[in-house]
């Protein structure tokens, strides 16, 4: 048994994030992956799936609106909370600790713009 | 080195046209492509500080040069590999390297920590983590204790070290036996032989290296910090023992023993780490707190306090240095300014990438440290004031039995309710783990609702006909 393991482990199939409630901490994977669903009128329709490395729920920290997808582990998940109070702060005192951010939200427009390609060229 | 600077800045000053900000700095004093930066220690400030300056680079497009000076073979077991501290990764530094994207293996971290006991003589309660999850890292330094043959877990120096190296920066195994000064650069000599000339040089060596003692010599105005003697000793008790009698909690300690500061007992592998902080420290010291019986009823019943594995008397801060910097230089985490009794770690970090941020995006000027890396330290100096005061208001409570007696039963009942609203709890965790700057700690003990609920249970306490609270608890 691994002693020296950080965060906290979710079941395949648990729900990490539920869209629709309210939260004040982001995630980051430290093992496995999860699905990021977006739910509507009882239908599921996954978004994108994220693995070792990846955070998620980061919108919670800069706005405060609800959460805007749910994250369900597939498989064994190991992830660890980031409070948003501790982020701001350190944000705060230290700018470039959002480079990391910045960096992956601008890798997540940029695959989005080339999901609205794909799916104009489509129509 | 700095009249130099001054006598450019008045030059411009002087000049007609206001000059632009980049303008101001002699380029002299800016890291340019092919800059070359020495690293005194490889210790987590001098990784840190390397790895943070190449990521930064990187992202600009600037190719830097970094040798990292260290000696030490982090695997070794014992001194020759151990940075000697209580090896406790707050749960702040934890979130904020995920944040960075430094995440820490199971093979560096010992023993994953989600909650503390705080052991008195009138109880012990536990306090747990809200969102019950592994936030605090216990990790050893070096390759732990002497003699130790554990083959799982590595060295978190020795994790941090191979960052920065996979980042690009590239290691000196040769001793730093000298530093003077050549054209306005500081040069350093090695025991091997070499004399290399550097445009920056990152001293990040701890107060407990004689390696220091070169730079105090260089009329930088520099003073290292004042230090205090700490305890620390390892206990072979074996994996399922550790796990058994100290759980994945940090043991922490009020306990009325003259000149005790403070004590804590960290699982970690097959071992068990005491840290202790007072003042005059001795070996009559140490034994009076090792046999109080609510230290030992952590241990197993047959635990000789005679047998630890490695035992060490390493020196800690207690107050910041005086000017850290200069032309070309900057002190780094312990040898500059670190946090008060907890988190070191995380002052290394902190210290090391400030100075990272002004070397990349400032300067390497005394004034561009003074505008811009300064501040950093001086938060953490001030705060440690506050610090200070905490640790003295907890010295007078540790010595009042009521005042004991009304902590143990306002935390407990806080433990037995859900939600936000554990304020005593909170208090003491930020306090004992490091993970909030002691004003936060400060400003939340002045709550009116803090106040009045202690002095609610100060009250429950002298009332003779009281409900008694169950605060032992079971790992």
């Amino acid at each position: 048994m691994k002693t020296g393991v950080l965060g906290k482990v979710y079941n395949d199939g648990e729900v990490i994030v539920r869209q629709g409630e309210t939260g004040d901490c982001m995630f980051e994977i430290l093992e496995g992956t999860v699905e990021v669903l977006r739910e509507k009128d009882g239908h599921e329709v996954s978004l994108a799936v994220l693995s070792k490395g990846d955070f998620f729920g980061e919108m919670a920290i800069f706005e405060r609106e609800v959460r805007s997808a749910t994250v369900r582990a597939l498989g064994e998940v190991r992830a660890i909370t980031i409070d948003k109070r501790t982020l701001l702060r350190r944000i705060s005192a230290d700018p470039s600790l959002a480079f990391r951010i910045v960096e992956k939200m601008a890798n997540r427009i940029r695959e989005l713009d080339v999901e609205i390609e794909r799916l104009k060229a489509m129509r | 080195m700095t009249s130099d600077f001054k006598s450019k800045e008045s030059s411009e000053e002087s000049s007609e046209t206001v000059p632009t900000f980049s303008e101001k700095i002699p380029p002299d004093f800016k890291l340019e492509e092919g800059s070359r930066v020495a690293v005194i220690g490889g210790g987590p400030s001098g990784s840190f500080f390397a790895y943070f300056l190449l990521n930064m680079a990187e992202r600009v497009g600037l190719d830097l040069y970094i040798d990292i000076f260290e000696t030490r073979d982090f695997n070794s077991t014992g001194p020759p590999g151990c940075n000697m501290c209580g090896g406790i990764i707050s749960e702040t530094l934890v979130q904020t390297l995920a944040t960075e994207g430094i995440e820490l293996p199971h093979t560096v971290v010992q023993r994953g920590v989600d909650s503390y006991f705080l052991h008195m003589d009138v109880g012990s309660v536990r306090i747990e983590t809200p969102l019950h999850e592994m936030r605090i890292a216990a990790v050893y330094r070096g390759g732990g204790p002497k003699r130790n043959r554990d083959q799982e877990w590595g060295s978190f120096d020795g994790y941090l070290l191979k960052l920065a190296l996979y980042k690009g920066a590239q290691r000196v195994d040769d001793r730093v036996v000298g530093v003077s000064w050549s054209e306005g650069r500081p040069e350093i000599e090695t025991r091997g032989g070499t004399v290399r000339s550097y445009d920056l040089v990152a001293v990040a060596v701890g107060v407990n290296s004689p390696t220091l003692k070169l730079f105090q010599d260089l009329n930088l105005g520099y003073k290292p910090p004042e230090t205090t003697k700490t305890y620390i000793c390892e206990y072979f008790l074996g994996r399922d023992e550790v796990g058994h009698n100290l759980g994945s909690s940090m043991h922490t300690f009020l306990l009325d023993i003259p000149r005790l500061e403070f004590a804590a007992i960290v699982p970690k592998g097959n071992y068990a780490t005491v840290c202790m902080l007072g003042y005059k420290i001795d070996k009559e010291f140490v034994q009076s707190f090792l046999k109080n019986p609510a230290v030992k009823k952590n241990f197993p019943q047959d635990w000789d306090p005679a047998t630890a594995a490695c035992q060490c008397s390493p020196r800690m801060n207690v107050s910041a240095a005086i000017q850290p910097f200069g032309d070309r230089i900057v002190f780094l985490g312990d040898s500059g300014v670190s946090r008060l009794y907890k988190d070191g770690i995380g002052a290394a970090y902190r210290t090391a990438k400030a100075a990272a941020r002004t070397a990349l995006f400032e300067g390497v000027s005394s004034e561009d440290f003074k505008n811009h890396f300064w501040p950093t330290c001086k938060s953490l100096k001030n705060d440690n004031s506050i610090g200070k005061l905490i640790f003295l208001i907890v010295g007078l409570l540790q010595k009042i039995k009521l005042a004991r007696r009304a902590i143990l039963r306002m935390v407990s009942k806080e433990q037995k309710k859900e939600g936000k609203n554990r304020r005593m709890s909170a208090v003491l965790w930020d306090m004992f783990t490091g993970s909030a700057p002691y004003k936060e700690v400060f400003f939340r003990t002045l709550h009116p609702f803090f106040l009045t609920n202690l002095l609610w249970n100060f009250a429950v306490e002298l009332w003779p006909f009281k409900k008694s609270v169950s605060i032992e608890e079971e790992l």
